[in-house]
């Protein structure tokens, strides 16, 4: 362990507080911090409001509510007279900022708790040298030093305590959680009153004096480079100042090429984009069609797999013994992320400075990207952290910022890049499709004896592209012992990223489907099957990966969500329950969706059961249900109606009429329930995801008898 | 030309067929009224032409004329607004928060005219508008919270 004490510094390397490196603030940044900065998070005036840093990327998870609450509570500030500051981008001083893989809960819980509780240590030690009395005797209420009937406020001594040499954080005692105020309880959001009243600044609000608008227009098929457009008569058009072709960088995901239109508005960089004439030099994308990969797809069942996994026992024994054998093939679609805030970003360069308005989920690769790019030291890119209109992992990918400023310098001008939907949707990193050519084996009692699974995915050159992967040892692998899984590698060239539980948003549909299957082949009921499936509460896959599961967790959250249900009652003629749970992002989540399926197939879900099990403590219980709605709601749209698809290399869908999005009068009565065992506190972004499609299937199937394996389901099946 | 928006007289220079979203946005700096689609779909553009919710990026600015045009940032105007405002802020409505002016305006013009709302008026006055973050459940709330306060 590494504990520097220097002025100011605030430096900790600990397994004890979570594993996380934070730099409070740099010994070199010392001199430009504030009177009352008692570390990088928390800044006592001596009059007026504490404010505690709000570090990491908001895109509607609540983070910059949650973490500060975290702080707050362990300062035994006021929350409701603090102000929360949002911080630029500085992976130096705040450590991880990135709004991804619900990490930013399990990483930061316990350090932010202990830069709350240091800097209060600090306020302590100063007010017991100034009023003479040991530390021992003092306490504080919001924000307040207390001695007897003495009270006064923290800024009464905050500059003393700035002075003070931080403590070592590993020993910074925190509170018994017993003693908590305000994690735990119910805090709307930190801008929501700006928001309410249209004040809040998203990055498509950022404003840059002199800026223009504008719009870059790329070919569907990726990898295309502008051959030639009608730059004059473009640039001829009303309300345009300038028009160009951006040449595009050579390497995969670099700069793309298209041309660029700036101009006093957004609208008018439009229009003149919609006379725009380009011609483009053919891509090696061209092959891409959703055709093309289906038959691919089938002409590899029954082959092996080019590409094995992970293998344990001996899977075609225990087939061979097995008294039944299920066989199923499940498929799903590519998805796109559609976050309702269009792609943009604000960017301004000035010689070799570069300043950045972005709306971005992880913006030091953003950084890195455009230093690279524009020739800059990377320390010269100032990212300013936009609010986010929604992220679900889009924003971890930063095309549209290195756009930016590639497009900023070329016009020697600011400028405000905005995507249309249109650009959005057919330039997103989708969320890779994918098949499973399934085969169990099932003894004499139904019990599962073998699995085996032939995946088929993309990607490049026989490797998984990005998302399209799937982890050796994920559920079930650890728990049937003889146990195949490989893959076979489609090619693909357009770009894919993480949406909202990546992968596991997928094989949750895969796994718990064909689950459901196994117990209907047993003759078992699929609550009872699944409890038997887990057997005994343990760890399964290396505890010292982020992938261990523990199966008691699993079973808590399935026998919860089956009693809050009412699991087995009597249900009328075409109406079904369906169960399905899932391990993902270090949360356990596990769904019964009640579904009735009219004559003509429509599906009606009446009611969604929710178990969590996110660890010993719900930090902020306002955002977290807003979350567990959120993604259960997210994926129930994903699951009936969104498909990507694509011809002639390019995406053919264009606008929310394509991606259809669930409207008010569709949702469903969500009822939740957390269990909270004495495990790590972890997030909540995404785990509560991807035991909602196979839940409604499954529901489906008890209404109907007819198994949908493939995504988006497809209700024409299921006509009386 | 000249627009009134939230209670002001306000001079515009913008080509007739510009959509109101973009006047609002980009030549007069009203950023609350967010674009979503530019194509009709979301409702994340929604601001009031006298009282009647409308799709800003479907309504050419000319297309206004003496209409009286209510925004995001000019919704606690009104009674019934500043109850929606208040009962967002306690059921802590927003997600990322981007498509709720767009539901704000759309809650407000029904509560207006059917300040007892049944489900199926919800239902109909606010289907137009997306939530990408689905945050429908509290919405629906809310703006019942705010008809009984
Ligand atoms: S932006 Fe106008 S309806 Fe979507
Ligand atoms: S709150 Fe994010 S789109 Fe509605």
């Amino acid at each position: 362990m590494n504990i520097q004490l220097s002025r100011r510094t605030f430096l900790f390397a600990s397994a004890a507080v979570g594993g996380g490196l934070y730099l409070g603030l740099s010994p070199e940044k010392a001199e430009a911090a504030e009177a009352g900065q008692l570390n990088a998070w928390v800044v006592i005036p001596a009059t007026g409001r504490i404010r505690i840093m709000a570090s990491n990327p908001e895109v509607g998870q609540g983070i910059r509510t949650s973490l500060p609450m975290v702080i707050c509570e362990e300062l035994d500030a006021d929350w409701a007279a603090v102000e929360i500051v949002p911080t630029l981008a500085d992976a130096k001083i705040y450590g991880r900022q990135v709004a991804g893989g619900s990490q930013a809960m399990p990483t930061q819980y316990e350090p932010m708790r202990r830069v709350g509780a240091a800097a209060r240590g600090m306020i302590l030690q100063a007010a017991s040298t100034a009023w003479g009395v040991p530390v021992a005797e003092l306490s504080t209420d919001k924000g307040h030093v207390v001695h007897g009937t003495k009270r006064a406020p923290y800024g009464q001594f905050a500059a003393v305590a700035a002075a003070l040499p931080a403590p070592d954080a590993a020993s910074v005692a925190v509170k018994d959680p017993k003693a908590f105020r305000l994690i735990g309880s119910f805090q709307p959001g930190v801008n929501n009153r700006a928001i309410v009243a249209g004040k809040q600044d998203y990055g498509i609000d950022a404003v840059v004096p002199g800026m223009l608008y504008a719009a870059f227009h790329k070919s569907g098929v990726q990898g295309a480079k502008v051959k030639s457009a009608n730059l004059a008569a473009i640039k001829a058009m009303g309300g345009v100042k300038d028009a160009f072709i951006v040449a595009g960088t050579e390497e995969y995901e670099g700069l793309a090429s298209g041309v660029a239109i700036l101009a006093d508005t957004t609208w008018h960089a439009e229009r003149a984009r919609a006379a725009l004439k380009v011609e483009w030099n053919d891509s090696p994308a061209a092959f891409q069609s959703t055709a093309t990969w289906a038959k691919l797809a089938a002409d590899a069942k029954g082959k092996p797999a080019a590409l094995p996994i992970h293998a344990t026992g001996d899977v075609s024994a225990a087939m061979a013994k097995a008294t039944k054998r299920v066989a199923a093939d499940y498929a799903y679609p590519f998805i796109p992320h559609v976050p309702m805030e269009p792609i943009n970003c604000t960017a301004r360069v000035d010689g070799d400075k570069v300043e950045i308005w972005a709306p971005t989920q992880n913006p030091e690769p953003g950084r890195a990207a455009v230093a690279k790019l524009l020739g800059v030291p990377p320390e010269n890119v100032t990212i300013h952290m936009m609010r986010v209109g929604g992220g679900f992992g889009r924003r971890l990918q930063n095309d549209y910022m290195v756009e930016a400023a590639a497009i900023a310098k070329q016009a020697g001008r600011p400028v405000k890049l905005t995507w249309t939907r249109e650009d959005d949707i057919t330039q997103d990193y989708l969320r890779p499709g994918g098949w499973h050519y399934l085969e169990a084996g099932l003894d004499t009692q139904g019990r599962c004896i073998a699995w085996d699974n032939h995946f088929i995915s993309y990607g490049r050159d026989g490797k998984f592209a990005r998302a399209a992967g799937i982890g050796p040892t994920d559920f079930p692998a650890g728990i049937v012992e003889d146990f195949r899984l490989g893959a076979t590698v489609l090619p693909l060239i357009h770009t894919t990223g993480f949406l909202r539980a990546p992968s596991n948003n997928a094989f949750g549909f895969v796994t718990q489907g064909f689950i459901d299957e196994l117990a209907h082949a047993a003759g078992a009921d699929p609550v009872q099957f699944r409890r038997d499936f887990l057997g005994t509460p343990r760890i399964i896959g290396d505890p010292k990966s982020r992938g261990p599961y523990n199966t008691g967790r699993m079973r808590a959250v399935l026998d919860k969500a089956a009693a809050m249900a009412g699991w087995g009652r009597k249900l009328p003629k075409r109406t079904g329950l369906g169960v399905a749970f899932h391990f993902s992002h270090l949360g356990y989540f596990a769904n019964v969706i009640e579904a009735s399926v009219a004559a003509d197939g429509t599906v009606k879900v009446h009611k969604v059961w929710v178990a969590g099990d996110i660890g010993r403590q719900i930090v902020n219980p306002a955002g977290a249900m807003n979350q567990v709605q959120g993604s259960i709601l997210d994926a129930l749209g994903a699951c009936m109606g969104h498909e990507i698809t694509f011809a002639d290399g390019a995406i053919e869908q264009r606008n929310f009429g394509d991606v259809p999005m669930l409207r008010n009068e569709q949702i469903p009565p969500i009822e939740v329930a957390f269990l909270t065992p004495d495990y790590p506190v972890t997030g909540l972004g995404e785990p509560a995801y991807p035991a909602v499609a196979p839940a409604l299937a499954n529901a489906i199937f008890a209404a109907t008898g007819v198994r949908l394996r493939k995504l988006p389901l497809d209700v024409s099946l299921l006509k009386a | 030309m000249k627009l009134n928006i939230n209670g002001k007289s306000v001079d515009v220079t913008a080509d007739p067929d510009m959509p109101l979203l973009w006047a609002l946005r980009d030549v007069l700096g009203l950023t609350g009224t967010k674009f979503g689609c530019g194509a009709g779909f979301c409702g994340a553009c929604t601001v009031q032409l006298d009282g009647e919710p409308v799709r800003g990026c479907q309504t050419p600015v000319s297309a206004v004329g003496t209409a009286k045009i209510t925004t995001i940032e000019g919704l606690s105007a009104s009674a019934w607004g500043r109850k929606l405002q208040d009962a967002w802020l306690a059921l802590d409505v927003p997600q990322c928060g981007y498509c709720q002016a767009g539901q704000l305006l759309a809650a407000e013009a029904l509560l207006r005219t059917t300040p007892k709302p049944t489900d199926a008026d919800i239902d109909a006055a606010m289907s137009g508008n997306i939530c990408r973050c689905a945050t429908y459940t509290r919405i629906r709330a809310a703006i019942k919270q705010a008809a009984a306060a």
